[in-house]
């Protein structure tokens, strides 16, 4: 287990060099986006709108958060089942992105797109939302503040702590590990 | 006698049961986590699963929600025969403890008003309510706020009888495979056997209520819920699908008498975020 403490943006450069099964440390800005916003996004592409943030070499964060309690910086947040986005990979792709923060596996697609754009998957723990808001210093709404926990957000995170899940040459994660388990 | 109960008493157990549900996993579940830390050989799954414990421990101090879906609310209600309503409609009042505990809870509202134009309700109702009439002049109140990841993965088949305790394992194994990591393993399967369609769903999502280490009475499925256990825990998929020896945490199995045609089986998935909690009124 390789373990990295990496500034957002994660440049061209870093992304080349993880492989499945890092374990990353990050500090930084990312983004949240979900089903709701990537539909909006696809939607103002289609109409030849203007988007609403730069995904160039940003980090998007699969996740919708729980309001944030008084005395808090933030509300419980971790990431949403990734699959639902796969349909949007190659368009945030060609918009920039670089890489992306989910739970869960992937149609294998989107490992090709990994390896077509150079960008990585990375894996935070579903479900482990108490502790991943201790990690979340500021939280500001970017766009879209009507979809509520939907909105585009953007996190100053301190240390998050994520597994490189797919990586530039494609190859997944959980695929590597599961055999080592699988009796049947 | 009747016992006359007024449909307001429910409000504020409902806002606190959906609140303690959200901050406060059980004991039994602690538990369940820590059984399979001894058991797990994977060390990143070893890894996940010690930050699942913090987790719990943390939001419980902090009375903040352990997982940020805070699911739909699925209400449960025994209500004993004895029981006479007054005041406004029952329904309204339990959406009402809903609507207050998740905004004065801080708690994630997830549901749209219509599945297809897809609007938030922004205060996380209508909850999914069922009603079952018992005997005696109590009621039993329980919320299970079920989250998508876990939610979303269940199956449901009818089989013709003939393919039997075979074919049943193959549909679970089938359908907990196929949800892999996405389901937030470690899971707990619920299974329901037998009934109508409805009510083997049904089934399947009360099987989730049950302690973890309880196994059915009747010994033929609880020899099936350990050979399943068996099984599921080898398909290796592992906590958060990372790859483990543990994927469940256990499977319980309800079943029902059903018609001579047919093998109806469901399968409810819970994720490892099993929250309910119950009050009885
Ligand atoms: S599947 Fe369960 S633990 Fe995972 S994000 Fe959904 S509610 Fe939370």
């Amino acid at each position: 287990m390789k373990e990295y403490r990496l500034k957002l943006p994660l440049t061209k450069e870093i992304i080349d060099n993880l492989r499945i099964g890092d374990v990353l440390y990050l500090t930084g800005n990312l983004y949240t986006a979900r089903d709701a916003a990537h539909k909006r996004i696809e939607n103002t592409i289609a109409e030849g709108g203007e988007l609403p943030i730069d995904f160039k070499g940003k980090t998007i964060f699969y996740a919708g958060p729980c309001p944030t309690k008084p005395g808090r910086n933030m509300g419980s947040i971790a990431p949403t089942t990734s699959a639902r986005m796969d349909q949007y990979v190659e368009m945030t792709f060609k918009l920039g992105m670089l890489s992306m923060i989910g739970k869960g596996d992937r149609a294998n697609y989107v490992s090709d797109l990994c390896k077509k754009y150079g960008g990585v998957y990375l894996l935070s723990i579903g479900g482990a939302s108490a502790m991943i808001s201790e990690q979340v210093k500021s939280c500001e709404v970017i766009a879209y503040d009507d979809l509520g926990t939907e909105s585009i957000k953007k996190l100053f995170v301190e240390d998050l702590r994520v597994i490189v899940g797919i990586d530039i040459n494609g190859d997944v994660f959980q695929n590597r590990e599961i055999l080592k388990y699988k009796k049947n | 006698m009747k016992r006359i109960i007024n449909t307001e008493d429910v409000i504020p157990i409902i806002s606190g049961l959906v609140q303690k549900a959200c901050y406060e996993l059980s004991d039994n579940v602690l538990d369940a986590y820590k059984d399979a830390l001894k058991k797990e050989e994977s060390p990143y799954s070893r890894d996940t699963l010690k930050l699942l414990i913090d987790n719990a421990e943390f939001a419980k101090k902090e009375q903040i929600a352990c997982c940020h879906d805070t699911g739909t609310t699925v209400i449960m209600m025994e209500i004993g025969q004895e029981i006479s309503w007054s005041g406004k409609p029952l329904i309204d009042q339990i959406n009402e403890g809903v609507r207050i505990g998740y905004r004065d809870g801080y708690l994630r509202k997830s549901i749209v008003k219509d599945p297809l134009d897809r609007i938030n309700t922004n205060d996380n109702t209508p909850a999914v309510v069922h009603t079952e009439v018992v005997e005696g002049d109590k009621v039993k109140i329980t919320a299970m706020p079920k989250g998508g990841g876990s939610e979303n993965m269940g199956s449901f088949t009818t089989m013709v009888p003939g393919e039997g305790i075979e074919g049943v394992k193959k549909f679970v194994l089938d359908t907990v495979r196929f949800a892999g990591g996405k389901t937030c393993p470690p899971i707990i399967v619920g299974v329901g056997i037998g009934g109508t369609m409805d009510y083997c769903t049904y089934m399947a999502k009360k099987a989730l209520l049950r302690p973890i280490g309880e196994h059915n009475s009747k010994p033929l499925y609880a020899k099936l819920e350990e050979e399943l256990l068996e099984e599921i825990n080898n398909l290796g998929i592992g906590t958060l699908g990372m790859g483990g020896t543990v994927t469940a945490l256990g499977v319980h199995i309800n079943y029902f008498p059903c018609h001579i045609t047919a093998l109806p089986v469901a399968v409810n998935l819970q994720c490892h975020a099993s929250r309910h909690a119950t009050a009885e009124i």
